[in-house]
Protein backbone atom coordinates (compact mmCIF):
# COMPACT_ATOMS: atom_id res chain seq x y z
CA UNK A 1 0.00 0.00 0.00
CA UNK A 2 1.44 3.32 -0.86
CA UNK A 3 2.18 5.86 2.03
CA UNK A 4 1.72 9.17 1.76
CA UNK A 5 4.57 11.80 2.52
CA UNK A 6 3.64 15.38 4.32
CA UNK A 7 3.25 18.11 1.89
CA UNK A 8 5.30 21.33 3.71
CA UNK A 9 4.64 24.53 2.61
CA UNK A 10 6.69 27.06 4.45
CA UNK A 11 6.78 30.72 4.24
CA UNK A 12 6.23 30.35 0.12
CA UNK A 13 5.63 33.87 -1.32
CA UNK A 14 5.47 34.02 -4.90
CA UNK A 15 5.50 37.64 -6.75
CA UNK A 16 4.74 38.44 -10.42
CA UNK A 17 6.20 41.79 -10.76
CA UNK A 18 4.57 43.94 -8.43
CA UNK A 19 2.03 42.00 -7.73
CA UNK A 20 2.23 39.04 -4.47
CA UNK A 21 0.00 36.01 -6.01
CA UNK A 22 1.20 34.05 -2.67
CA UNK A 23 2.28 36.01 0.71
CA UNK A 24 3.90 33.82 3.27
CA UNK A 25 2.05 30.60 2.95
CA UNK A 26 2.67 27.90 5.65
CA UNK A 27 0.69 25.10 6.05
CA UNK A 28 1.13 21.31 6.42
CA UNK A 29 -1.00 18.59 4.92
CA UNK A 30 -0.80 15.01 6.39
CA UNK A 31 -0.67 11.95 5.53
CA UNK A 32 -4.23 9.29 5.37
CA UNK A 33 -6.20 12.86 5.66
CA UNK A 34 -7.88 14.68 3.14
CA UNK A 35 -6.84 18.76 3.28
CA UNK A 36 -9.22 21.16 1.53
CA UNK A 37 -6.84 24.34 0.09
CA UNK A 38 -9.94 26.87 -0.04
CA UNK A 39 -10.03 30.03 -1.11
CA UNK A 40 -11.98 32.32 -3.71
CA UNK A 41 -10.69 32.79 -7.18
CA UNK A 42 -7.25 34.34 -7.16
CA UNK A 43 -6.52 33.65 -3.74
CA UNK A 44 -3.26 32.07 -4.66
CA UNK A 45 -4.25 28.34 -5.03
CA UNK A 46 -3.12 27.32 -8.02
CA UNK A 47 0.10 29.88 -7.77
CA UNK A 48 0.85 27.58 -4.32
CA UNK A 49 0.05 23.89 -5.93
CA UNK A 50 2.19 24.82 -9.20
CA UNK A 51 5.31 25.90 -7.22
CA UNK A 52 4.48 22.65 -5.10
CA UNK A 53 5.10 20.75 -8.06
CA UNK A 54 7.71 22.09 -9.69
CA UNK A 55 5.90 24.16 -12.45
CA UNK A 56 6.75 27.67 -10.92
CA UNK A 57 9.40 28.63 -9.07
CA UNK A 58 9.02 30.52 -5.83
CA UNK A 59 10.06 33.83 -5.30
CA UNK A 60 10.90 32.75 -1.30
CA UNK A 61 10.42 30.01 0.53
CA UNK A 62 10.11 26.45 0.01
CA UNK A 63 7.46 23.64 -0.81
CA UNK A 64 8.52 20.37 -1.10
CA UNK A 65 7.35 16.29 -0.31
CA UNK A 66 8.39 15.82 3.09
CA UNK A 67 11.86 17.91 2.47
CA UNK A 68 12.14 17.15 -0.87
CA UNK A 69 11.32 19.18 -4.03
CA UNK A 70 9.32 17.71 -6.72
CA UNK A 71 11.76 17.96 -9.56
CA UNK A 72 14.22 16.27 -6.66
CA UNK A 73 11.87 13.43 -6.10
CA UNK A 74 13.67 9.92 -7.20
CA UNK A 75 10.46 8.99 -9.93
CA UNK A 76 8.56 11.94 -8.67
CA UNK A 77 4.87 10.03 -10.38
CA UNK A 78 5.45 6.93 -8.11
CA UNK A 79 5.61 9.27 -5.22
CA UNK A 80 3.20 11.96 -5.99
CA UNK A 81 -0.05 12.26 -8.61
CA UNK A 82 -1.29 15.17 -9.91
CA UNK A 83 -3.98 16.93 -11.65
CA UNK A 84 -3.97 20.87 -11.92
CA UNK A 85 -6.50 21.74 -14.72
CA UNK A 86 -9.03 19.92 -16.83
CA UNK A 87 -8.11 21.52 -19.58
CA UNK A 88 -4.87 20.26 -20.27
CA UNK A 89 -5.38 17.44 -23.04
CA UNK A 90 -4.76 17.77 -26.88
CA UNK A 91 -8.75 17.80 -28.19
CA UNK A 92 -7.18 15.37 -30.93
CA UNK A 93 -5.64 12.64 -28.93
CA UNK A 94 -7.66 10.04 -26.76
CA UNK A 95 -8.09 9.42 -23.53
CA UNK A 96 -6.22 6.52 -23.55
CA UNK A 97 -3.36 7.79 -25.74
CA UNK A 98 -2.88 10.37 -23.40
CA UNK A 99 -2.03 8.43 -20.46
CA UNK A 100 0.14 6.26 -22.26
CA UNK A 101 2.56 8.87 -23.03
CA UNK A 102 2.38 9.92 -19.70
CA UNK A 103 2.55 6.25 -18.78
CA UNK A 104 6.35 6.16 -21.19
CA UNK A 105 7.89 9.07 -20.30
CA UNK A 106 7.40 8.13 -16.55
CA UNK A 107 8.53 4.41 -17.45
CA UNK A 108 5.34 3.56 -15.17
CA UNK A 109 4.23 -0.52 -16.13
CA UNK A 110 2.11 0.15 -19.03
CA UNK A 111 -1.06 -2.37 -17.35
CA UNK A 112 -1.69 0.82 -15.18
CA UNK A 113 -3.11 2.43 -18.01
CA UNK A 114 -6.13 0.71 -17.96
CA UNK A 115 -6.05 0.16 -14.47
CA UNK A 116 -6.59 3.34 -13.50
CA UNK A 117 -8.70 4.10 -16.63
CA UNK A 118 -11.09 1.27 -14.76
CA UNK A 119 -10.77 3.26 -11.49
CA UNK A 120 -12.20 6.23 -12.81
CA UNK A 121 -14.72 4.30 -14.50
CA UNK A 122 -13.38 5.51 -17.77
CA UNK A 123 -12.77 2.74 -19.89
CA UNK A 124 -15.39 2.96 -22.25
CA UNK A 125 -14.67 6.40 -23.28
CA UNK A 126 -10.86 5.99 -23.18
CA UNK A 127 -10.85 5.49 -26.93
CA UNK A 128 -12.63 8.58 -27.70
CA UNK A 129 -10.86 11.78 -28.87
CA UNK A 130 -10.73 14.19 -25.30
CA UNK A 131 -12.29 17.18 -27.58
CA UNK A 132 -15.58 15.53 -26.87
CA UNK A 133 -15.20 14.79 -23.26
CA UNK A 134 -17.44 16.38 -21.13
CA UNK A 135 -15.87 18.72 -18.05
CA UNK A 136 -16.54 15.35 -15.71
CA UNK A 137 -14.98 12.94 -18.35
CA UNK A 138 -11.91 15.01 -18.00
CA UNK A 139 -11.73 15.38 -14.41
CA UNK A 140 -11.64 11.89 -14.32
CA UNK A 141 -9.38 11.54 -17.06
CA UNK A 142 -7.06 14.38 -14.92
CA UNK A 143 -7.12 11.96 -11.73
CA UNK A 144 -6.64 8.93 -13.67
CA UNK A 145 -3.27 10.65 -14.54
CA UNK A 146 -2.72 11.77 -11.18
CA UNK A 147 -3.20 7.78 -10.31
CA UNK A 148 -1.14 6.28 -12.86
CA UNK A 149 2.43 5.49 -10.78
CA UNK A 150 -0.13 4.62 -7.34
CA UNK A 151 0.87 7.72 -5.43
CA UNK A 152 1.16 7.89 -1.69
CA UNK A 153 0.50 11.76 -2.13
CA UNK A 154 -2.38 13.23 -4.44
CA UNK A 155 -2.63 17.00 -5.13
CA UNK A 156 -5.91 17.94 -7.05
CA UNK A 157 -6.80 21.57 -8.12
CA UNK A 158 -10.08 21.76 -7.93
CA UNK A 159 -11.17 18.17 -8.89
CA UNK A 160 -14.86 18.87 -8.00
CA UNK A 161 -15.38 21.18 -10.35
CA UNK A 162 -17.71 20.48 -12.83
CA UNK A 163 -18.82 17.36 -11.79
CA UNK A 164 -22.61 16.71 -12.00
CA UNK A 165 -24.52 15.07 -8.32
CA UNK A 166 -23.78 11.60 -9.35
CA UNK A 167 -20.19 12.63 -10.21
CA UNK A 168 -19.67 14.87 -6.58
CA UNK A 169 -20.60 11.76 -5.10
CA UNK A 170 -18.54 9.35 -6.64
CA UNK A 171 -15.30 11.48 -6.02
CA UNK A 172 -15.75 12.18 -2.52
CA UNK A 173 -16.48 8.17 -1.81
CA UNK A 174 -12.82 7.77 -3.81
CA UNK A 175 -11.28 10.41 -1.92
CA UNK A 176 -12.14 9.02 1.21
CA UNK A 177 -10.94 5.34 0.16
CA UNK A 178 -7.87 6.95 -1.10
CA UNK A 179 -6.89 8.61 2.49
CA UNK A 180 -8.40 5.82 4.50
CA UNK A 181 -5.46 3.70 2.53
CA UNK A 182 -3.16 6.24 4.07
CA UNK A 183 -2.46 8.43 0.98
CA UNK A 184 -1.98 12.17 1.74
CA UNK A 185 -4.47 14.53 -0.04
CA UNK A 186 -4.51 17.88 -0.83
CA UNK A 187 -7.57 19.47 -2.54
CA UNK A 188 -8.32 23.29 -3.84
CA UNK A 189 -11.19 24.23 -4.22
CA UNK A 190 -13.35 27.34 -4.75
CA UNK A 191 -16.84 26.22 -3.10
CA UNK A 192 -16.21 25.18 0.65
CA UNK A 193 -19.74 23.20 0.70
CA UNK A 194 -18.48 21.30 -2.55
CA UNK A 195 -15.47 19.75 0.37
CA UNK A 196 -16.65 20.22 3.27
CA UNK A 197 -17.84 16.21 3.92
CA UNK A 198 -14.77 15.23 1.89
CA UNK A 199 -12.06 16.90 4.01
CA UNK A 200 -10.76 16.33 7.30
CA UNK A 201 -8.48 19.61 7.65
CA UNK A 202 -8.89 22.81 6.02
CA UNK A 203 -6.76 25.55 4.83
CA UNK A 204 -7.82 28.52 3.85
CA UNK A 205 -6.56 31.24 1.93
CA UNK A 206 -7.33 34.74 0.77
CA UNK A 207 -5.66 37.44 -0.97
CA UNK A 208 -2.63 35.13 -0.75
CA UNK A 209 -2.34 34.89 2.66
CA UNK A 210 -3.51 31.95 5.18
CA UNK A 211 -6.57 33.09 7.01
CA UNK A 212 -7.23 29.74 8.75
CA UNK A 213 -5.63 26.65 8.98
CA UNK A 214 -6.91 23.36 10.91
CA UNK A 215 -9.48 20.66 11.29
CA UNK A 216 -12.57 21.33 9.64
CA UNK A 217 -14.25 21.71 13.00
CA UNK A 218 -12.10 24.10 14.23
CA UNK A 219 -14.03 26.41 11.02
CA UNK A 220 -17.10 26.09 12.80
CA UNK A 221 -16.17 26.30 16.47
CA UNK A 222 -15.43 29.90 16.69
CA UNK A 223 -19.41 30.48 16.35
CA UNK A 224 -21.17 29.72 19.08
CA UNK A 225 -24.44 27.49 18.95
CA UNK A 226 -27.37 28.63 18.82
CA UNK A 227 -30.84 27.28 19.27
CA UNK A 228 -34.23 28.86 17.80
CA UNK A 229 -37.24 28.24 19.97
CA UNK A 230 -40.70 29.66 20.18
CA UNK A 231 -43.98 28.85 21.91
CA UNK A 232 -47.61 30.69 22.49
CA UNK A 233 -46.36 32.19 25.76
CA UNK A 234 -43.15 33.46 24.33
CA UNK A 235 -42.24 35.71 27.60
CA UNK A 236 -43.18 32.74 29.95
CA UNK A 237 -40.56 30.88 27.65
CA UNK A 238 -37.91 33.67 27.90
CA UNK A 239 -38.28 33.66 31.69
CA UNK A 240 -38.01 30.25 32.23
CA UNK A 241 -34.36 29.78 29.51
CA UNK A 242 -33.04 33.21 31.31
CA UNK A 243 -33.44 31.07 34.49
CA UNK A 244 -31.51 28.21 33.27
CA UNK A 245 -28.79 30.49 32.03
CA UNK A 246 -29.84 30.53 28.48
CA UNK A 247 -29.05 33.92 26.89
CA UNK A 248 -32.51 34.77 24.95
CA UNK A 249 -32.00 37.40 21.66
CA UNK A 250 -35.36 39.16 22.02
CA UNK A 251 -36.69 39.24 18.85
CA UNK A 252 -38.77 42.06 17.10
CA UNK A 253 -41.63 39.50 16.57
CA UNK A 254 -41.36 35.75 16.00
CA UNK A 255 -39.53 32.89 17.10
CA UNK A 256 -36.74 33.44 20.37
CA UNK A 257 -32.62 32.81 19.03
CA UNK A 258 -31.04 31.50 22.15
CA UNK A 259 -27.46 31.43 22.71
CA UNK A 260 -25.49 29.25 25.76
CA UNK A 261 -28.00 26.71 26.06
CA UNK A 262 -28.07 23.47 23.65
CA UNK A 263 -31.46 22.44 22.59
CA UNK A 264 -31.68 20.11 24.66
CA UNK A 265 -30.87 22.45 27.89
CA UNK A 266 -33.67 24.72 26.19
CA UNK A 267 -36.39 21.92 25.86
CA UNK A 268 -36.00 20.57 29.37
CA UNK A 269 -35.92 24.30 30.82
CA UNK A 270 -39.44 24.90 29.29
CA UNK A 271 -40.52 21.17 30.24
CA UNK A 272 -39.51 22.50 34.11
CA UNK A 273 -41.53 25.44 33.27
CA UNK A 274 -44.53 23.77 31.97
CA UNK A 275 -44.45 25.53 29.28
CA UNK A 276 -45.43 23.91 25.77
CA UNK A 277 -43.43 24.43 22.45
CA UNK A 278 -44.15 24.96 19.35
CA UNK A 279 -40.83 25.22 17.41
CA UNK A 280 -37.45 23.71 19.10
CA UNK A 281 -34.46 24.08 16.12
CA UNK A 282 -30.74 24.32 16.40
CA UNK A 283 -28.97 26.63 14.08
CA UNK A 284 -25.36 25.40 13.28
CA UNK A 285 -23.92 28.63 11.66
CA UNK A 286 -23.31 26.72 8.29
CA UNK A 287 -19.75 26.89 7.24
CA UNK A 288 -20.20 28.70 4.10
CA UNK A 289 -21.20 31.96 5.44
CA UNK A 290 -17.84 31.21 7.67
CA UNK A 291 -15.75 30.56 4.93
CA UNK A 292 -16.88 33.79 2.79
CA UNK A 293 -16.64 36.02 6.21
CA UNK A 294 -13.01 34.67 6.49
CA UNK A 295 -12.48 35.26 2.58
CA UNK A 296 -14.34 37.94 2.23
CA UNK A 297 -12.53 41.26 0.79
CA UNK A 298 -13.36 43.31 4.52
CA UNK A 299 -13.13 40.70 6.65
CA UNK A 300 -15.31 41.82 9.82
CA UNK A 301 -15.72 39.27 12.46
CA UNK A 302 -18.65 41.29 14.08
CA UNK A 303 -20.72 40.90 11.42
CA UNK A 304 -23.54 37.77 11.25
CA UNK A 305 -23.93 36.36 8.23
CA UNK A 306 -27.01 35.41 6.41
CA UNK A 307 -27.95 31.91 7.68
CA UNK A 308 -29.63 29.35 5.80
CA UNK A 309 -30.53 27.53 8.61
CA UNK A 310 -33.14 29.62 9.53
CA UNK A 311 -34.48 30.08 6.23
CA UNK A 312 -35.05 26.47 6.44
CA UNK A 313 -36.82 26.54 10.41
CA UNK B 1 20.36 7.53 -20.26
CA UNK B 2 17.28 5.40 -19.13
CA UNK B 3 14.73 8.64 -18.91
CA UNK B 4 16.04 9.73 -22.01
CA UNK B 5 14.82 6.83 -23.99
CA UNK B 6 11.75 7.06 -22.23
CA UNK B 7 10.94 10.84 -23.52
CA UNK B 8 11.40 9.27 -27.01
CA UNK B 9 8.92 6.85 -27.15
CA UNK B 10 6.77 9.35 -25.22
CA UNK B 11 7.55 11.79 -27.73
CA UNK B 12 6.85 8.97 -30.37
CA UNK B 13 3.16 8.43 -29.01
CA UNK B 14 2.72 12.07 -28.82
CA UNK B 15 3.21 12.47 -32.23
CA UNK B 16 1.62 9.53 -33.89
CA UNK B 17 -1.31 9.47 -31.90
CA UNK B 18 -2.62 12.85 -33.43
CA UNK B 19 -3.70 13.41 -36.81
CA UNK B 20 -1.31 16.26 -37.53
CA UNK B 21 1.59 13.78 -39.12
CA UNK B 22 -0.22 12.59 -41.67
CA UNK B 23 -2.41 15.13 -42.60
CA UNK B 24 1.00 17.14 -43.24
CA UNK B 25 2.37 13.87 -45.01
CA UNK B 26 -0.84 13.26 -47.31
CA UNK B 27 0.33 17.23 -48.58
CA UNK B 28 3.91 16.45 -48.97
CA UNK B 29 3.42 13.95 -51.04
CA UNK B 30 0.62 14.94 -53.52
CA UNK B 31 2.68 18.70 -53.46
CA UNK B 32 6.10 16.51 -54.18
CA UNK B 33 4.23 14.09 -56.80
CA UNK B 34 2.61 16.95 -58.61
CA UNK B 35 5.74 19.05 -58.93
CA UNK B 36 8.02 15.87 -60.03
CA UNK B 37 5.44 14.89 -62.58
CA UNK B 38 5.33 18.50 -63.78
CA UNK B 39 9.10 19.31 -63.72
CA UNK B 40 10.00 15.92 -65.38
CA UNK B 41 7.28 16.85 -68.22
CA UNK B 42 8.68 20.44 -68.63
CA UNK B 43 12.80 19.65 -68.32
CA UNK B 44 12.35 16.97 -71.17
CA UNK B 45 9.19 17.53 -73.76
CA UNK B 46 10.06 19.65 -76.22
CA UNK B 47 7.32 22.25 -75.53
CA UNK B 48 7.28 25.99 -76.93
CA UNK B 49 8.85 28.61 -74.31
CA UNK B 50 10.16 25.47 -72.34
CA UNK B 51 14.07 25.43 -71.44
CA UNK B 52 13.72 22.13 -74.24
CA UNK B 53 15.63 18.87 -73.27
CA UNK B 54 17.99 19.15 -70.90
CA UNK B 55 20.99 16.65 -70.38
CA UNK B 56 20.12 13.52 -68.54
CA UNK B 57 21.88 14.64 -65.65
CA UNK B 58 20.49 18.05 -64.81
CA UNK B 59 17.04 17.14 -65.46
CA UNK B 60 17.06 14.02 -63.23
CA UNK B 61 18.95 16.09 -60.29
CA UNK B 62 16.07 18.88 -61.06
CA UNK B 63 13.19 16.28 -60.83
CA UNK B 64 14.97 14.30 -57.88
CA UNK B 65 15.26 17.15 -55.64
CA UNK B 66 10.82 18.59 -56.14
CA UNK B 67 10.70 17.92 -52.35
CA UNK B 68 13.66 20.36 -51.39
CA UNK B 69 12.67 22.76 -53.73
CA UNK B 70 9.19 23.32 -52.70
CA UNK B 71 7.86 20.51 -49.77
CA UNK B 72 10.41 21.66 -46.54
CA UNK B 73 7.33 23.72 -45.54
CA UNK B 74 5.98 20.29 -44.12
CA UNK B 75 8.69 18.84 -41.71
CA UNK B 76 9.14 22.57 -41.15
CA UNK B 77 5.60 23.46 -39.86
CA UNK B 78 5.44 19.90 -38.37
CA UNK B 79 8.60 20.65 -35.93
CA UNK B 80 6.74 23.97 -35.03
CA UNK B 81 3.44 22.36 -34.57
CA UNK B 82 4.86 19.72 -32.42
CA UNK B 83 6.69 22.41 -29.98
CA UNK B 84 3.66 25.21 -30.02
CA UNK B 85 1.11 22.78 -29.32
CA UNK B 86 2.15 22.06 -26.12
CA UNK B 87 1.66 25.55 -25.14
CA UNK B 88 -1.77 25.77 -27.31
CA UNK B 89 -3.10 22.63 -25.14
CA UNK B 90 -1.60 23.37 -22.30
CA UNK B 91 0.15 20.39 -22.18
CA UNK B 92 3.07 20.72 -20.57
CA UNK B 93 1.81 20.84 -16.99
CA UNK B 94 1.71 16.84 -17.69
CA UNK B 95 4.14 16.41 -19.66
CA UNK B 96 6.27 18.40 -17.10
CA UNK B 97 4.92 16.61 -13.95
CA UNK B 98 5.90 13.40 -15.42
CA UNK B 99 9.21 14.65 -16.22
CA UNK B 100 10.50 17.80 -14.28
CA UNK B 101 13.78 17.78 -15.97
CA UNK B 102 12.91 19.58 -18.44
CA UNK B 103 16.17 19.03 -20.66
CA UNK B 104 15.55 15.77 -20.74
CA UNK B 105 12.11 16.69 -22.60
CA UNK B 106 13.57 18.41 -24.86
CA UNK B 107 15.89 16.06 -25.95
CA UNK B 108 13.15 13.27 -26.44
CA UNK B 109 11.90 16.02 -28.60
CA UNK B 110 14.72 17.20 -30.16
CA UNK B 111 15.40 13.13 -31.39
CA UNK B 112 11.77 12.29 -32.62
CA UNK B 113 11.99 15.94 -34.66
CA UNK B 114 14.58 14.78 -36.26
CA UNK B 115 13.03 10.98 -37.08
CA UNK B 116 10.03 12.34 -38.21
CA UNK B 117 11.70 14.85 -40.48
CA UNK B 118 13.46 11.98 -41.49
CA UNK B 119 10.35 9.99 -42.69
CA UNK B 120 9.30 13.08 -44.28
CA UNK B 121 12.57 13.21 -46.26
CA UNK B 122 11.83 9.48 -47.32
CA UNK B 123 8.25 9.75 -48.35
CA UNK B 124 9.62 13.17 -50.37
CA UNK B 125 12.02 10.94 -52.31
CA UNK B 126 10.33 8.15 -53.04
CA UNK B 127 7.33 10.28 -54.02
CA UNK B 128 9.48 12.41 -56.48
CA UNK B 129 11.31 8.96 -58.06
CA UNK B 130 7.87 7.60 -58.13
CA UNK B 131 6.73 10.68 -59.86
CA UNK B 132 9.43 12.13 -61.53
CA UNK B 133 11.07 8.93 -63.16
CA UNK B 134 8.27 7.57 -65.19
CA UNK B 135 7.43 11.23 -66.74
CA UNK B 136 11.08 11.23 -67.96
CA UNK B 137 11.71 7.64 -68.92
CA UNK B 138 8.63 8.40 -71.11
CA UNK B 139 10.11 11.42 -73.12
CA UNK B 140 13.52 9.27 -73.52
CA UNK B 141 15.73 10.91 -71.00
CA UNK B 142 17.72 8.79 -68.42
CA UNK B 143 16.39 8.35 -65.21
CA UNK B 144 19.69 7.65 -63.41
CA UNK B 145 18.22 6.16 -61.12
CA UNK B 146 21.15 3.65 -60.28
CA UNK B 147 23.74 6.28 -60.12
CA UNK B 148 25.28 7.31 -56.86
CA UNK B 149 25.08 11.17 -57.52
CA UNK B 150 20.96 10.17 -57.88
CA UNK B 151 21.35 7.84 -54.58
CA UNK B 152 23.25 10.62 -52.70
CA UNK B 153 21.26 13.38 -53.25
CA UNK B 154 17.83 11.21 -52.46
CA UNK B 155 19.63 10.38 -49.08
CA UNK B 156 20.60 14.42 -48.54
CA UNK B 157 16.69 15.53 -49.15
CA UNK B 158 16.23 12.51 -46.31
CA UNK B 159 19.20 15.20 -44.21
CA UNK B 160 17.61 18.09 -44.85
CA UNK B 161 14.11 17.26 -44.14
CA UNK B 162 15.45 16.15 -40.77
CA UNK B 163 17.01 19.47 -40.34
CA UNK B 164 14.26 21.21 -41.33
CA UNK B 165 12.12 19.49 -38.85
CA UNK B 166 14.69 20.44 -36.11
CA UNK B 167 14.43 24.13 -37.11
CA UNK B 168 10.66 24.13 -36.73
CA UNK B 169 11.46 22.70 -33.53
CA UNK B 170 13.73 25.58 -32.38
CA UNK B 171 11.44 27.95 -33.74
CA UNK B 172 8.75 26.96 -32.71
CA UNK B 173 10.13 26.59 -28.70
CA UNK B 174 11.22 29.80 -29.19
CA UNK B 175 8.23 31.77 -30.32
CA UNK B 176 5.53 29.33 -28.10
CA UNK B 177 2.82 31.16 -30.24
CA UNK B 178 1.00 28.63 -32.49
CA UNK B 179 -0.38 31.22 -34.46
CA UNK B 180 2.79 32.91 -34.84
CA UNK B 181 4.90 30.11 -35.71
CA UNK B 182 2.18 28.78 -38.30
CA UNK B 183 2.49 32.24 -39.90
CA UNK B 184 6.11 32.74 -40.03
CA UNK B 185 6.66 29.14 -41.37
CA UNK B 186 4.17 29.52 -44.48
CA UNK B 187 5.19 33.83 -45.22
CA UNK B 188 8.85 33.24 -45.22
CA UNK B 189 9.07 30.07 -46.96
CA UNK B 190 6.48 30.62 -48.97
CA UNK B 191 7.14 34.07 -50.41
CA UNK B 192 9.45 36.30 -47.98
CA UNK B 193 12.50 33.73 -48.99
CA UNK B 194 11.66 32.91 -52.72
CA UNK B 195 11.34 36.17 -53.60
CA UNK B 196 14.70 37.66 -51.60
CA UNK B 197 16.84 34.69 -53.26
CA UNK B 198 15.60 35.72 -56.81
CA UNK B 199 15.72 39.73 -55.97
CA UNK B 200 19.55 38.86 -54.20
CA UNK B 201 20.77 37.79 -57.76
CA UNK B 202 20.68 41.25 -58.96
CA UNK B 203 24.12 42.31 -56.47
CA UNK B 204 27.27 40.67 -56.00
CA UNK B 205 27.17 41.14 -52.40
CA UNK B 206 23.33 40.85 -51.87
CA UNK B 207 24.11 37.48 -53.54
CA UNK B 208 26.47 35.88 -51.03
CA UNK B 209 24.71 36.97 -48.47
CA UNK B 210 21.22 35.30 -50.20
CA UNK B 211 23.58 31.99 -50.11
CA UNK B 212 23.05 31.46 -46.69
CA UNK B 213 19.19 31.65 -45.94
CA UNK B 214 17.98 28.49 -45.40
CA UNK B 215 16.46 27.43 -48.52
CA UNK B 216 19.43 28.21 -50.27
CA UNK B 217 21.93 26.51 -48.11
CA UNK B 218 19.45 23.20 -48.38
CA UNK B 219 19.85 23.46 -52.50
CA UNK B 220 23.93 23.47 -51.63
CA UNK B 221 23.52 20.37 -48.95
CA UNK B 222 21.59 18.68 -51.52
CA UNK B 223 23.04 19.92 -54.84
CA UNK B 224 20.26 20.73 -57.03
CA UNK B 225 17.24 22.85 -56.72
CA UNK B 226 14.31 24.97 -58.62
CA UNK B 227 15.59 28.33 -57.91
CA UNK B 228 18.91 27.62 -57.50
CA UNK B 229 18.59 26.43 -60.98
CA UNK B 230 17.45 29.51 -62.78
CA UNK B 231 20.45 30.83 -62.88
CA UNK B 232 22.25 27.83 -65.10
CA UNK B 233 18.88 27.60 -67.18
CA UNK B 234 18.64 31.05 -67.93
CA UNK B 235 22.08 32.62 -68.56
CA UNK B 236 20.51 36.35 -68.69
CA UNK B 237 19.87 35.89 -64.91
CA UNK B 238 22.78 37.76 -63.77
CA UNK B 239 25.27 37.32 -61.29
CA UNK B 240 25.69 33.10 -60.28
CA UNK B 241 27.34 33.59 -57.43
CA UNK B 242 29.39 30.25 -56.23
CA UNK B 243 27.18 28.37 -54.20
CA UNK B 244 28.04 27.29 -50.63
CA UNK B 245 29.52 23.50 -50.46
CA UNK B 246 27.26 20.47 -49.39
CA UNK B 247 28.96 20.60 -45.93
CA UNK B 248 28.36 24.24 -45.42
CA UNK B 249 24.70 24.46 -46.75
CA UNK B 250 24.67 21.47 -44.21
CA UNK B 251 26.38 23.41 -41.94
CA UNK B 252 24.06 26.18 -42.08
CA UNK B 253 21.37 24.75 -41.70
CA UNK B 254 22.58 22.78 -38.49
CA UNK B 255 23.58 25.69 -36.89
CA UNK B 256 20.37 27.47 -37.73
CA UNK B 257 18.65 24.92 -35.69
CA UNK B 258 21.09 24.52 -32.81
CA UNK B 259 21.12 27.85 -32.23
CA UNK B 260 16.86 28.03 -31.78
CA UNK B 261 17.18 25.24 -30.13
CA UNK B 262 19.56 26.28 -27.49
CA UNK B 263 18.19 29.90 -26.96
CA UNK B 264 14.77 28.25 -26.57
CA UNK B 265 16.51 26.19 -23.90
CA UNK B 266 17.66 28.79 -22.20
CA UNK B 267 14.61 31.19 -22.21
CA UNK B 268 10.75 29.81 -22.61
CA UNK B 269 11.72 26.27 -21.60
CA UNK B 270 12.66 27.79 -18.06
CA UNK B 271 9.89 29.92 -18.05
CA UNK B 272 7.09 28.99 -14.95
CA UNK B 273 4.36 27.16 -16.55
CA UNK B 274 0.68 28.27 -16.46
Amino acid sequence: MPSGTPITIEHLTKRYGAVTAVDDVTFTAMPGRVTGFLGPNGAGKTTTLRVLLGLARATEGTATFGGTAYAALDEPARRVGASLSSDVFHPGRSGRDHLRVLQLATGIERDRVDAVLQRVGMIDAADRRVGGYSLGMRQRLGLAAALLGDPGTLVLDEPINGLDPAGITWIRVFLRELAAEGRTILLSSHVLSEVAQTVDDVVVIARGRIVMAGPLAELSAGTAARVRVDASDRAALAAAITAAGGVVETPSAGALTVTGLDADAVGRAALGARVPLTLLTPISDDLESVFLRLTSDHPDPDARPVNSGEVAA
Amino acid sequence: MRAVTRAIAAELVRVFSLRTWWVLAIVLVAYVGITAGGFAFFVTADTEGGPGPLPAEVAAQLVYSSTTSVALVIPLLFGALAATSEYRWRTLTPTFLAQPRRTVVLVGRLVVAILVGALYGVMGAVTSVAAGAPVLAANGVDTLLGEPEVLGLLARTVLACALWSLLGLGLGALLTSQIAAIVIVLVFTQFIEPILRVVAGAWDWSAELARYLPGAATDSLVGAGIIASVGQLDPTVPGVVEPLTRLEGGLVLATLSVVFVAVAAVTTLRRDID
